[in-house]
């Protein structure tokens, strides 16, 4: 699972080894990073242990609480520029009051869980690939395996967990936040009384898109931790590896976020 | 017993051991000396499976290591202790914790009997007032000594020591050179020392083994090692200011 012995490949000869290697590498960086996730999974029910149970908390309060500042502004603002937006081409038409329900729709189905998913990504999953970065370059985990404590048990399976506990939830405060955010702009902005604001966004949203939202959000957690863990549990070469660890981690989970929200979104609503 | 045979070790183009043959006997302490990049570490990683041969195949015990996985890979470690060349103590835990570690994580023995047993094996490496401190906070020759700690604290059969005493000051490394011998006198431990001191190396070793240019060029006990006729051996020597009949028999170096 954590593959210790370096691959070495002489330079490509021509184009066609050339795609062929930007071809496979990736697919086996990704079959390497679902091996990481099924091994997590299978050590799940270690989660109930006393010290995995500490350890889980632990991560949550850290993802969880230190991330909520930023994101309490990205999702605050990320509310009000969808109202201040979509209230101005309302308003050529008279319609303001309906900003409630395209500022709570947007939230709740995509832009909730997909800031969440960013921001989570940029913070927590390149912290993430640091460590285990810098424990790979050190021999700490050479270290656990030789004393037979499998790093997937120890390290991976519990900020699996906490993410995949944190994200939805993260994901439905920042609803609760851009809503809110939009509410003050369609007041001070736009004139629309905050009664109205707050019926109009209850009008068409159902349990079933803060569901979905939610799902997506908690997708995106599991996926940024397991990107982040593969990429750490890959580095070479010191602190240049453990740079690229990271670097690697935010652009792959950004990527793999727009995507998979994008087929997740297709499956639910298309 | 531990058996490499035939092994071949690469990386890229740069081949570090070329097919090479070698045997650690049970309950025996051999030292393994070269010059730095020869192959040293990767050799006692070739011995728990941290690499993989390329070509040839590593034994413990009459099992082929080098090709278990998963559980069995587990199991077949568990016979082992291993000291990192830099300690690889987890920075987010304390000296104690570290120690204690495979102890809370594998066995179920209580909480004060963890810590009697932590206790009792950071004392063997001079380390008893240091149970609270981070590794962060600890010199590099501190950290060697609690890894060597934590690698001994499961009483493991096989331990592998990736240079135990380069970086400490000389009484340090006595003490280390005492516990090494003691281990393999009172618990029968078998011993492989990755070192570049030689006065250790004379000192705990049963046979020494000198790495070269990917491969192995001397196997021999101490007072023989030293009367050695291969140049890199005798270079290796007279860098040390060791010459033939040995300085360190009077005991004046
Ligand atoms: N994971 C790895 N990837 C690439 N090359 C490696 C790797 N591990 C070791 N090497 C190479 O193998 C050679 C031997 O390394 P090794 O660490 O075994 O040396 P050593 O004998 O322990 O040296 P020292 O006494 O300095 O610790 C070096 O040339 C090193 O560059
Ligand atoms: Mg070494």
């Amino acid at each position: 699972m954590i593959i210790r012995d370096p691959e070495f490949y002489p330079p490509p000869e021509n184009p066609v080894t050339w795609l062929g290697r930007a071809t496979v590498n990736p697919c086996r960086g990704a079959g390497r990073a679902v091996l990481l996730f099924l091994a997590a999974l299978k050590a799940m029910p270690h989660v109930f242990g006393k010290r995995a149970r500490k350890e889980t908390v632990y991560q949550m309060f850290t993802m969880g609480i230190k991330s909520l500042t930023v994101l309490s502004v990205v999702a605050a603002f990320t509310g009000m520029i969808l109202a201040l937006q979509t209230g101005i081409e309302l308003r050529r038409f008279g319609q303001e009051e309906n900003i409630g329900t395209a500022v709570m729709m947007s939230m709740v189905r995509e832009m909730g869980p997909f800031m969440t998913g960013l921001i989570l990504a940029a913070s927590v999953g390149s912290a993430i690939a640091a460590q285990m970065g810098t424990m790979m370059v050190q021999e700490e985990i050479a270290a656990l395996e030789v004393m037979s404590i499998n790093p997937a048990r120890f390290l991976v399976m519990p900020r699996l967990v906490a993410m995949a506990l944190m994200t939805p939830l993260l994901s439905f405060y920042s609803c609760i936040l851009g809503v809110v955010g939009g509410g003050v702009v369609g007041y001070t902005q736009l004139g629309v009384p905050w009664g109205v604001y707050f019926d109009n966004a209850m009008l068409y949203v159902v349990n079933r898109d803060l569901f979905v939202g939610m799902l997506k959000a908690l997708i995106f957690g599991v996926m940024i931790v397991v990107i982040a863990c593969h990429q750490g549990f890959s580095a070479r070469n010191g602190a240049v590896g453990v740079g690229n660890a990271t670097r690697r981690t935010v652009i792959i989970s950004f990527l793999s976020i727009l995507l998979v929200g994008y087929f997740v979104t297709r499956l639910f609503y298309y | 017993m531990i058996r490499l045979e035939q092994v071949t070790k690469q990386f890229g183009g740069n081949r570090v051991l070329d097919k090479v043959d070698l045997e650690v006997r049970d309950g025996e302490t051999l030292v393994i000396v070269g010059p730095s990049g020869v192959g040293k570490s990767v050799t006692l990683k070739l011995m728990v499976r941290l690499l993989t041969p390329d070509q040839g195949r590593v034994t413990v015990n009459g099992e082929i290591i080098s090709a278990l996985d998963g559980r069995s890979l587990e199991i077949a470690r568990e016979k082992f202790g291993m000291l990192f060349q830099g300690g690889a103590l987890l920075q987010w835990l304390t000296v104690g914790e570290n120690v204690a570690l495979p102890l809370r994580e594998k066995t179920n023995l209580s909480e004060a009997e963890i810590v009697a047993r932590v206790r009792e094996k950071l004392e063997l490496v001079g380390l008893q007032d240091d149970y609270e401190k981070w590794p962060a906070d600890l010199s590099g020759g501190m950290r060697k000594r609690a890894g060597l700690a934590r690698a001994v604290v499961e009483n493991p059969r096989i331990i592998l020591y990736d240079e135990p005493t380069s970086g400490l000051d000389p009484v340090s490394s006595r003490l280390i050179d005492d516990l090494i011998n003691s281990l393999r006198r009172q618990m029968n431990v078998t011993s492989v020392v990755v070192t570049h001191d030689l006065h250790s190396a004379l000192a705990i070793g049963d046979r020494i083994t000198m790495i070269n240019d990917g491969a192995i060029v001397e196997t021999a006990s101490p007072a023989r090692f030293i009367e050695s006729k291969n140049p890199a051996v005798k270079q290796f020597l007279a860098a040390q200011y060791i010459t033939r009949r040995g300085v360190w028999e009077e005991g004046s170096s």
